[in-house]
Formats: structure tokens, C-alpha cells, sequence
């Protein structure tokens, strides 16, 4: 069997090493860090150490910082927590952001062009004279696609109109910049996961002097913003994995030449393909292309023969046969969009795996050819 | 002994991580890092069999199909998800017909907390109070219950004084008015035997990091025969059957698997064992101070095996852990030990303000020994004589 080849870094990372020795020596740290005694002082001092690598991260305030147990929950919390009742989102954003938003008193979509790029004007107009009930959620880096939004220009916008301004950085954090006073946002969700630190743990961060209604009621942690007894392991874990990130960030460039290199060859391979969001400044790590007429299931499903893990949108809705509603909102026919699938690359990914790809999905390719020109003869 | 680590006998705040579960961990946390949802690639697919594997060795403990399993990050989470979900499912789809809950004083604070939040919606909440053992009055219970009742939680096991709650009565009496039950068996689950079924309990939650499995996963028990409905919390990718999305971690929900299966395996061997151990403690307590009282059910009460909590009269307990180095125990629940008010618990059994502020809670583990019991009984009994003496000294000044 082929050597098995992981290029689904945005549904899951693999472990980064700094993570998983935190994560080791965490697991055999004993107390609840709202204990007194020793065992507690160390975990919550180990707590503490991790929320100041995330407020590095996102240029927050360590008091800023609230972690929670995913970036769905964070998001959730944004939604749901900050207080407006009326939310505007932009068309491409997960699920885990549409969901909360939509059970707001109203809630309304920002559409976006053929990139997947948030429409300012109509976002202007949504906005109206007067938004100070509103929360406007953009993420800052699309999870399909990668294309990036113009987080800063909606924040400026929307702020003029009295609105607060929460970005899902979720699978942008740890790939591009993710400084919230930069963005001038005034609500963050990160995911431990995305960036190379272990499951079960995310954080939304907050502009200094914003309060939030909590979504967990009951002890006190995460000053009274979000109860329940910490994932310790989990936080240091994503303390680790957000330092390394940070650190590293030059190999973004490295993982933009394999991904250059990858869409090269696919374009070779097969010059009727599209790669999605190509003209527009995006990850450096994530690529979603067609192959025409090669459903994406079967294309992930014969990748996965030849050893070649991808997936074929957001992982927690691939149980689905439906369309990408982000290639949808950016006017990709229905036909088109169910023939696209999401390569996204990571700190672990090597030269070795562009060549397995392209060998495995060439082969495909000519496998069709061939049945097709079958088919026709 | 100053330089070596202090023994842990604060079993309720959490516990040590049971290294077959660290073991079982180890795999999902190095090559096979997939996301479980990730259905189409061989990751995904060796993630996901993972969860489902561990989902049903958890049910297997409570009696339960695996589907009724609903991971969360912990009990606060499924206390919150059972108790505003269930909520909310009433004031969206049902109007509202069922705006009446039941719950006791003693509870944890996030059930307190979460019922608190259904009142200031409209719901009419019913707080029942406990006798001197902890145990709430069932006919107070049955008659507190009308039509428009909708929910009862009662914990199963409290996590202050370790009282045992007749669950199958509860239940009895809540599925004979139509009226969901749930119960939070944070304390309880592994620790004493349950069974959702013979006990009619619609609705449990349960935490991981309470039976030596990993912190950041739990669960909530959702019944699906008569269904139970609820509202999510956390909305989105719809992961865990609508009820809770968000990215399951494969490697915490592996380790909560193999800690429920050991914790349900050696249950019948282990409780004893750490009764023995903790009346070993109370009575070494008992033969080598005056002026101590006893909180909580009594020797042949409903308690659980491993805690105990004692009042040392004319002590302050902030003061005495402090100077107990060698040990690690609790004022009380670790959620609110950094507050200064006594314990509501202790409060709600008869305790005075005074007495509550001098009381420890202990909680016995898998992992504590003889020795370790023979040790603090030493140094409690030394602790509270030196605290008393400097007492009495500066008073007689």
C-alpha cells in the first residue's frame, strides 16, 4: 500500500512536536486549576502561561482571552454573547457562524463575488444609519477556499455605524497575521486544532472593555465568561502550538511553493480544472480545485485508495452530497461546485506529497479520459 | 516530607489521569490525529471508529445505547445543554405549554445557574430543600410536580458531602407524571452503579476528568425511547446528531472511553476499597480531636464511598490548608473555592456560617493508599491541635 499522505490540514492538523510535549507533560498535572492547594496553583500557572501565548497570537490582552472547548463554541459565544440582536454575515462564513447568527432576532447575508470576497457596498448598505444593535461577523480567512477578507475595511465600516465586529480566524490563525488590533475587531474565534495544537480546545478573544454573556453558566473560571473545569492539557497544548505557529510563520513561504507547485500540475494534468479564489490574496496553504466532470466524492475516494487524504469541503458537513455553499455564493454552478475538492497543506507537508497527489489525481484524470473517449466510441 | 508532593485527597475537584487511559490516548495524539467527521479519508475513518468505540463503552456503564451518548467538554456543558436545552426546545417548538422546574438547593452551581436562567425567562422553578444527610423529601418532590412541570434535576451524588440521591424513585415518580428527569452524576458516574433504565432517567451528565479520564470531555445522556428533545447550544457544523457541534477531539473522547470501561469494570472491587479507606480516615479523625462534626449522611447513610466532610470546631479551613502542606484537600467546591462565603451545601444541612468555615472536604482515590491515610490523619490532628492552641493563646490574652 502507498505511504499515506496527509494534505487535510484544515479539517485536522497533525500534532506539532512544541504541542504535543505540553500536552504530555500537562496530562500528568494532577489539579483542577481552581484548586488552592500546590497541584491547583500549578495548573492554573500553566493555564496562565498558555493565554498569554494565545493574546501573542492574536495581539489581545491576556484578560482578553477566554477559552473555550472548540471554535464552534467560540463562535457561538460570539453570536450569541456580545448583545446585539441583530447580526450581518457574510455569505462564506462556516456554518458554526451562520447557525448562532441566524437564531438572532434577524440576521442578514453580505454577498460576495466570484472570489469569494465580501461586497463592501452591500455591506454599507446593510448597515444603514444606525447599527449599534448589530454584530457583523467576516471571517478572516475562508476554510474552503482560503481567499482572505478585508476584515479591516469591513471593521472600519461597520464601527462608523456603531456595530461591533466579530472575524472567525479560525483557519486563518497560525497561516497569516491574526493581530485583533490590527484588525480593529472587536470579537476573535481561533481553534487550537487548525494551527497544529490538540482537539478540544479553542479561545475568543476580546478587544479590551468588551463584557460578554456567558453560554456556560455555573463555577467561575474564565472570569464568570465561560464555567466548566479547563481542559488543561488542551490549553497548554494550544499555548504551544500558538507560540510555534507564530514563530514559524516564514514557512508559510515554503508551503505556498508546494501549494504553486500542486495547482502547476493540476493545471497540466487537466487545463479545463479551476482552482478557486487563485487572483485574490489567500492561505498559503489551501488550494480547492475542479477536476471537470469527476464528482468530488469519487475523487476523494480514489485519493484515499492511493493513500492521499483531502476532503471535499469542511469536514463536519462532508457527510453531506450538497454543494459547497461557499463556491454557491461565489456564483459557482451547482455542477461546477460538486466537482471541487480542498488540498490544504501544514507544517508537516513535504515535496513528496505534491508528487503523490498529482500522480494519484492524474491517474484518475486519465482514468476517465479513457472511459470517456470509451464511452464515446 | 515538605519536598515531596503533597497527598491528593481532592478526588471531587478531579483526578489523576489512570494511565491505562493516558496509554489509550497516546495513538490519537501521534500518527492517527485525524478529525473524526472527516468521513472519506482513512484518518477520519480510524478517528471516528475511535469515538464510536468509546461512546459505546461508556453507555455500557449507565446501561445505555450508544447513541444516547452526546460528547461535550464536560459536565458543566451537558448540566447547562440538559437544562437550557431542554428549555429553550419548550419556548421554541412546544409554546411553551411546560414552564415549570424542579430542582434541589444542593446542586452544583452550574445546574443552580442554568435554572436560574429558565426563571428570569418566565419558568416557574420549585427549589427543594434537604435534610440534615443532604436527601431531599420525595413526597415534598411528588407533590411539587404538576402538568405543567417539565423538568426535575436531582444529583446523583453530591459534590460536597457525597449524598446519594434515590434515583429510581425520582424516576418513578417523574415518569409517572410525564415529567423529563435528569440527573447530574458528575460525582456518582463510575463510582456507584447506574442504570438509566431500571432508574428512568431521561437525561445525565457526566464528566471525564472525575474518573481519572482527561479534562475537557464529558457527556450528556439523552434518552431516545420516549424521546427527549432539546435546543443545541453550540450550533453549526451539526456534529453529535444536531445536539452539540464542533470538532469532537478523537484523543479525549478515547481516553474517557477506556476510563469509563476500567471505572465500570472495577467499581464493585474499588468502592469498598475506598470506603475502607475513608472511614479509616473519619474514625482516625474522630479518636484524635474533640469538636468535630461529621457533615453528610451517616455510617450506614446514602453516601458515596469516598468522600467524607468534617467541621473542626473553632477553625478557620483556609487557615488550616494552609497550613496542611502535605496534603491537598478542599474547602469545598473547586468552582468556588477562590469566593469566601461558606459553603451553601453545608448551609443547606443546618451547618452555622461558623461551622461551614471550618470544614474540609476529603476525597479518596483510586490511587491513595493506607499510608497516605495513616499521614494525613497525623497531620490534620497536629494541624488543628497547633491552630486551636494559637487560639486559645491569643484569646487568653
Amino acid at each position: 500500500m502507498a505511504t499515506t499522505v496527509y494534505l487535510d490540514d484544515n479539517a485536522a492538523a497533525p500534532l506539532r512536536p512544541a504541542a504535543r510535549d505540553a500536552v504530555m507533560a500537562a496530562l500528568d498535572l494532577t489539579g483542577n486549576p481552581s484548586s488552592v492547594h500546590r497541584y491547583g496553583r500549578l495548573a492554573h500557572r500553566a493555564i496562565e502561561d498558555a493565554r498569554a501565548q494565545v493574546a501573542v497570537l492574536t495581539g489581545a490582552t491576556t484578560a482578553g482571552v477566554i477559552f473555550t472547548s472548540s471554535g464552534s463554541e467560540a463562535n457561538a459565544l460570539a453570536l450569541q454573547g456580545a448583545g446585539p440582536r441583530r447580526a450581518i454575515v457574510s455569505a462564506v462564513e462556516h456554518d458554526s457562524v451562520l447557525a448562532p447568527a441566524q437564531r438572532l432576532a434577524a440576521c442578514a447575508t453580505v454577498p460576495v463575488d466570484g472570489d469569494g470576497i465580501v461586497d463592501l457596498a452591500a455591506l454599507d448598505e446593510l448597515l444603514g444609519t444606525d447599527a449599534s444593535d448589530t454584530i457583523v461577523s467576516v471571517m478572516l480567512a475562508n476554510n474552503e477556499t482560503g481567499a482572505l477578507q478585508p476584515v479591516a475595511a469591513v471593521a472600519k465600516l461597520a464601527h462608523a455605524r456603531g456595530a461591533l465586529v466579530h472575524c472567525d480566524a479560525i483557519a486563518a490563525a497560525g497561516r497569516v497575521l491574526c493581530d485583533m488590533t490590527a484588525l480593529g475587531v472587536d470579537l476573535l474565534s481561533i481553534s487550537s486544532a487548525k494551527l497544529g495544537g490538540p482537539l478540544g480546545v479553542g479561545a475568543l478573544v476580546l478587544r479590551p472593555g468588551l463584557d460578554i454573556a456567558p453560554l456556560l453558566v455555573g463555577g467561575g473560571q474564565e472570569r464568570r465568561r465561560r464555567a466548566g473545569t479547563e481542559n488543561l492539557p488542551g490549553i497548554v497544548g494550544f499555548g504551544a502550538a500558538a507560540a510555534e505557529a507564530l514563530a514559524s510563520m516564514a514557512d508559510q513561504g515554503r508551503i505556498a511553493t508546494l501549494r504553486d507547485r500542486l495547482e502547476a500540475g493540476v493545471m497540466k494534468l487537466a487545463s479545463g480544472s479551476r482552482v478557486f479564489a487563485r487572483g485574490v490574496a489567500r492561505l498559503a496553504n489551501t488550494s480547492c480545485l475542479t477536476m471537470p466532470g469527476v464528482l468530488n466524492e469519487t475523487q476523494v475516494m480514489a485519493l484515499d485508495l492511493a493513500g492521499v487524504a483531502v476532503s471535499a469541503g469542511a469536514a463536519c458537513s462532508s457527510g453531506k452530497v450538497s454543494a459547497s455553499h461557499v463556491l454557491r455564493a461565489m456564483g459557482v454552478p451547482e455542477d461546477e461546485a460538486k466537482t471541487a475538492i480542498r488540498v490544504s497543506f501544514g507544517w508537516r507537508s513535504a515535496d513528496a506529497d505534491v508528487d503523490a497527489f498529482l500522480a494519484a489525481w492524474g491517474a484518475l484524470h486519465a482514468r476517465v479520459g479513457a472511459a470517456d473517449r470509451t464511452t464515446a466510441a | 516530607m515538605s519536598q515531596t508532593r503533597p497527598i491528593y485527597l481532592d478526588n471531587h475537584a478531579t483526578t489523576p489521569l489512570d494511565p491505562r487511559a493516558r496509554e489509550a490516548m497516546m495513538p490519537y495524539m501521534a500518527e492517527m490525529f485525524g478529525n473524526p467527521h472527516s468521513t472519506n479519508h482513512l484518518y477520519g475513518f480510524e478517528a471516528e471508529e475511535a469515538v464510536e468505540y468509546a461512546r459505546e463503552r461508556i453507555a455500557g456503564v449507565i446501561g445505555a445505547e450508544a447513541r444516547e451518548i452526546v460528547f461535550t467538554s464536560g459536565a458543566t456543558e451537558s448540566n447547562n445543554l440538559a437544562i437550557k436545552g431542554a428549555g429553550a426546545f419548550q419556548d421554541r417548538l412546544e409554546q411553551g405549554a411546560k414552564r415549570h422546574v424542579v430542582t434541589a438547593v444542593t446542586e452544583h452551581k452550574c445546574v443552580l445557574e442554568s435554572v436560574r436562567r429558565l426563571e428570569r425567562q418566565g419558568f416557574r422553578v420549585t427549589w427543594l430543600g434537604v435534610d440534615g444527610d443532604g436527601s431531599i423529601d420525595l413526597r415534598e418532590l411528588e407533590a411539587a410536580l404538576t402538568d405543567e412541570t417539565l423538568l426535575v434535576s436531582v444529583m446523583a451524588a453530591n459534590n460536597e458531602i457525597g449524598t446519594l440521591a434515590p434515583l429510581a424513585e425520582i424516576g418513578a415518580l417523574c415518569r409517572a407524571r410525564d415529567v423529563l428527569f435528569h440527573t447530574d452524576a458528575a460525582q456518582a458516574f463510575g463510582k456507584v452503579p447506574l442504570d438509566v433504565n431500571a432508574m428512568n432517567i431521561d437525561l445525565m451528565s457526566i464528566s471525564a476528568h472525575k474518573v481519572y479520564g482527561p479534562k475537557g470531555i464529558g457527556a450528556l445522556y439523552v434518552r431516545r425511547r420516549p424521546r427527549v428533545r432539546l435546543e443545541p447550544l453550540i450550533d453549526g457544523g451539526g456534529q453529535e446528531r444536531g445536539l452539540r457541534s464542533g470538532t469532537l477531539p478523537a484523543p479525549l473522547c478515547v481516553g474517557f472511553g477506556e476510563a469509563a470501561a476500567v471505572a465500570g469494570q472495577d467499581m464493585a472491587a474499588e468502592a469498598p476499597r475506598l470506603q475502607v479507606l475513608r472511614d479509616r480516615l473519619r474514625d482516625g479523625l474522630l479518636a484524635g480531636l474533640k469538636d468535630i462534626h461529621v457533615n453528610g449522611p451517616g455510617q450506614n447513610g446514602p453516601r458515596l464511598p469516598n468522600n467524607l466532610n468534617v467541621s473542626f470546631a473553632g477553625v478557620d479551613a483556609g487557615a488550616l490548608m494552609a497550613d496542611l502542606k502535605g496534603l491537598a484537600v478542599s474547602s469545598g467546591s473547586a468552582c468556588s473555592t477562590a469566593s469566601v462565603e461558606p459553603s451553601y451545601v453545608l448551609r443547606a444541612v443546618g451547618l452555622s456560617d461558623e461551622l461551614s468555615r471550618a470544614s474540609l472536604r476529603f476525597g479518596i482515590g483510586r490511587f491513595n493508599t493506607g499510608a497516605e491515610i495513616e499521614a494525613a490523619i497525623a497531620q490534620i490532628v497536629a494541624a488543628v491541635t497547633r491552630l486551636r492552641q494559637a487560639a486559645g493563646a491569643s484569646a487568653a490574652q
